[in-house]
């Protein structure tokens, strides 16, 4: 699909909303499944490949109505089962499809905590819309109802409106607990811990608050305003925040629960332990780990290169070698710093890339170019230690491995050159060992992954972790997920306490 | 957020700073670093050697020298002002063992973070010698606290104003061909010092402990720009040192790496300084009025 400007987009909704609302009673599933698909509106891709600016604008009521009678209202639900918090999706999306839009984010909000950042972040394609029955029909996921789309829409226009509650806070009852971590998974083990009236600090090891979704995910992708309104909240709900404490360092884990009073401790450390490929020239100066470029353009704001003090590389060709998320936001935060080429380059194909469908389409319309069944053999260098190239193998793709992706394999003598100045490291990350490396009693697998049970608790008393830490590097919401399941598992042991506490006063 | 509680010009660029942070104090071990920024939002992340820590004061000593824009400023900061990111104790503490006898080597600004090892090398039972240099006398710092804990001083300059004239490795290299031999040498200084305190004590076969202080960002292992080749193998500093073997270092990388940012900084840096100079036009103007 080739970009469409949003003033066409939203008049050729506005076409489909007077045919089809005033009769929205009657229209037969034959005819929702014939609607098109309402395209995400975005910023024209010449001017926004050189702005931070949000890319995608969001739906207008009218597309959110017209996206929303798509959806069949089938009776498998296999969205619900295929959303990792199982969101009512049927329910919220009939409330959109009829403009009871508060309705709609009130029934998400039962089931997740951050639906403006998920809606922007989720792999939908691989989760709730892998399985949508419209998308059956046409037997591609692309025609799926646009699940996110419309989860975004209906959390932004809250949030516009200043419709956002704070949550109500039940009366103190002295417990505290420690949340390590300001990611998605500690956030949420924040809100709903405070929610039962038990005091709770946040320790970050940064000086601002989110995880991933500050340091890593672009502004263009996911605007720092919408997780400071998160952050916001917990403020407002009496959450302790304490920035630039690194656990394990500042403090040990074990200290804040022995001295320091606390009762329990959610480790969600996340997966920030970047690999790097092992292979010559990785040390030359023009070779970054995508976190450190990410994290310098973002959570440092090397971006505004006026005002900030943290440097970032002038670069002209860049490579990046990976095909994941991040991945992508380094390719495309490449371009907006001033790059004048970039290649993504990846070992497989399209087809393999973990990457959002979306993600890849945006970077595709801004420039991007991406080499599949390519590698980086070797990066060379001059001999001031710069970056001048890489030198690339082409793969071809043989049998599928265990993981049931057609392996790929290098193809002899295929060498060849790509000069540049800069390469991005996105191949993945492991777990950051600053808690279990301090912590002896706390297990890990030998990934450096934190074990943690079906309720989130690890090996140590009173010590509950989750998101990436425990799943490895995974998604926003899986470690959402993670923490609400700690959360409910904290909750109900410091309840369990105070009605012996009780108990033993009475006696 | 931490207060300075305690400012001191040492020489013509170089600083003392006592920072009020009780918790880094309580935890922080000889060889430790922090990482601060002058400005929460737009600053740059810078890492430190914690040079000294006061527990009953909650305080912990830092000692700088203005080499760019995030020195600059907070040499300009003042007593009563927040430094509003400070974040540690980081990296791992050196390893003191009783190892006999010690030689310890400070270049410059490098004289600061030896303090604390020298200091706790000696409180392990070791013999220690001191090596301090520096490129003339005005740029020499803490002779007096290094006087108070060696069992030997040696204080050398480049130009020969104070003490031998000579390299810090010429009396290093006297010291290792001398019997006893020194049972392990620490070294902190410019990086080109350090490798060629390793390279002297090599054919000697003792073991040379070097810190490192390359670019950082975290400090906590997430980005990897503090990576060095250390015996052919990638090394986070921030997390796997700062110290490490001084035979295995490779410093050819890691002053390449070093200089990444340079003409970015440079020209940051310039841009501050002629920012400043017009303020202080600015002020004079205004007085004039
Ligand atoms: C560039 C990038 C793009 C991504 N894009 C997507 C996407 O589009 N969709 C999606 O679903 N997922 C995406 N992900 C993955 C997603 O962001 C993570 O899965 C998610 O953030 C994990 O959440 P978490 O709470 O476990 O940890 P994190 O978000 O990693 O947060 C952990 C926090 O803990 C802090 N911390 C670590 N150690 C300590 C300590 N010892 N003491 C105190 N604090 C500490 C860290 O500073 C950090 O703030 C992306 C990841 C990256 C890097
Ligand atoms: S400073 Fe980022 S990993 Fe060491």
């Amino acid at each position: 699909m080739s970009f469409q400007a949003p003033e066409e987009l939203s008049k050729k909704a506005h076409e489909l909303y007077e045919q089809y609302i005033p009769k929205i009673d009657e229209i037969k599933v034959k005819e929702r499944i014939r609607i098109p698909v309402q395209e995400m509106p975005a910023q024209d891709p010449h001017v926004r490949c050189r702005n931070l600016e949000e890319v995608a604008i969001g739906y207008t009521a009218e597309e959110a109505q017209i996206e929303a009678i798509r959806c069949i209202q089938c009776p498998t639900q296999n969205c619900v089962s295929d959303c990792p918090v199982n969101i009512n999706i049927p329910l919220f999306i009939e409330h959109t499809a009829y403009g009871r839009f508060q309705d709609a984010i009130n029934v998400i909000k039962e089931a997740s905590l951050l639906p403006a950042i998920c809606g922007r972040v989720c792999p939908q394609e691989t989760q709730c819309q892998l399985n949508c029955s419209v998308g059956k029909v046409f037997k591609t996921v692309d025609k799926s109802v646009s699940i996110g789309r419309l989860e975004r829409f209906v959390a932004d226009l809250e949030r516009e409106k200043g419709n956002v509650q704070i949550p109500d806070v039940k009366p103190e009852t002295g417990k505290k607990v420690a949340v390590v971590g300001s990611g998605p998974a500690g956030l949420v083990v924040a809100a709903d811990v405070r929610r039962e009236g038990h005091h709770v600090t946040i320790f970050e090891a940064f000086h601002k608050l989110g995880g991933v979704m500050r340091y890593g995910i672009p502004e263009f992708r996911l605007p720092n305003e919408i997780v400071d309104e998160e952050i916001d909240t917990l403020r407002k709900m009496g959450v302790e925040i304490r920035t630039n404490f690194v656990v394990g360092k500042t403090r040990k884990l074990a200290d804040l629960l022995e001295k320091d009073g606390y009762d329990a401790a959610f480790v969600g450390t996340g997966a920030g332990l970047p690999i790097f490929m092992g292979i010559e020239g990785e040390n030359l100066v023009g070779v970054f780990s995508a976190n450190e470029y990410l994290t310098r353009a973002n959570l440092m704001r090397a971006f505004d290169k006026k005002h900030a003090d943290t440097p970032i590389y002038n670069s002209k060709i860049v490579a990046v070698l990976g095909g994941g998320n991040v991945a992508m936001d380094s390719a495309r935060m490449a371009l907006r710093l001033g790059a004048e080429k970039v290649y993504v380059v990846y070992r497989r194909t399209e087809k393999e890339m973990p990457a959002r469908t979306e993600e890849v389409q945006h970077a595709k319309e801004e420039g991007v170019e991406f080499l599949f069944l390519q590698n980086a053999k070797r990066i060379l260098g001059d001999e001031k230690s710069r970056v001048t190239g890489i030198e690339c193998l082409r793969y071809e793709l043989g049998e599928p491995d265990a993981s049931g992706r057609r392996r790929p394999i290098a193809i002899p003598g295929s060498e060849f050159v790509i000069d540049l100045d800069t390469v991005i490291v996105a191949i993945g990350n492991s777990s950051n060992p600053l808690i279990s490396s301090t912590t002896p009693q706390i297990k890990t697998n030998k990934w450096g992954n934190i074990i943690a049970d079906e309720n989130q608790k690890t090996s140590m008393d009173r010590v509950f972790a989750g998101g990436d830490i425990v799943l490895g590097a995974a998604t926003v919401i899986l470690a959402m997920g993670e923490g609400r399941k700690a959360a409910a598992t904290i909750n109900e042991l410091l309840a369990k306490e105070i009605e012996e506490e009780k108990l033993k006063k009475v006696n | 957020m931490s207060k300075i509680i305690y400012k001191e010009k040492l020489s013509d660029n170089v600083y003392k700073m006592r920072l009020e942070a009780p918790l880094i104090a309580t935890e922080r071990k000889a060889g430790q670093f922090i990482i601060l920024q002058v400005d929460e939002d737009y600053g740059e992340r810078i890492p430190l050697t914690i040079a000294d820590a006061d527990t009953e004061e909650g305080s912990i000593t830092i000692i700088f020298q203005v080499v760019g824009l995030t020195t600059d400023e907070l040499s300009r900061m003042n007593v009563g002002d927040d430094i509003p990111v400070l974040v540690g104790p980081l990296g791992n503490p050196t390893n003191i063992e009783n190892f006999g006898t010690v030689v310890c080597v400070g270049g410059g600004i490098g004289v600061a973070p030896m303090h604390p090892i020298a200091q706790a090398l000696k409180a392990a039972g070791n013999k220690v010698i001191i090596i301090m240099g520096a490129r003339n006398k005005e740029l020499l710092i803490m002779e007096d606290e290094m006087e108070k804990i060696a069992d030997e001083l040696i204080v050398v300059t480049d130009d020969g104003s104070y003490g031998r004239k000579a390299l810090v490795t010429e009396p290093l290299k006297e010291l290792c061909e001398k019997e006893p031999k020194p049972n392990i040498v620490f070294a902190i200084g410019p990086p080109i010092m350090m490798k060629f305190c390793a390279l002297t004590t090599k054919p000697y076969n003792i073991y040379t402990e070097v810190s490192l202080n390359t670019i950082m960002v975290d400090g906590t292992g997430m980005c990897g720009g503090c990576r060095v080749n250390v015996g052919n193998q990638v090394k986070f500093v921030c997390v796997d040192g700062p110290e490490f073997d001084g035979h295995l270092v490779d410093f050819d990388n890691m002053m390449a790496r070093l200089s990444e940012f340079k003409d970015i900084e440079k020209e940051k840096y310039q841009c501050y300084i002629d920012l400043m100079a017009e303020a202080k036009i600015a002020e004079n103007e205004s007085k004039e009025d």
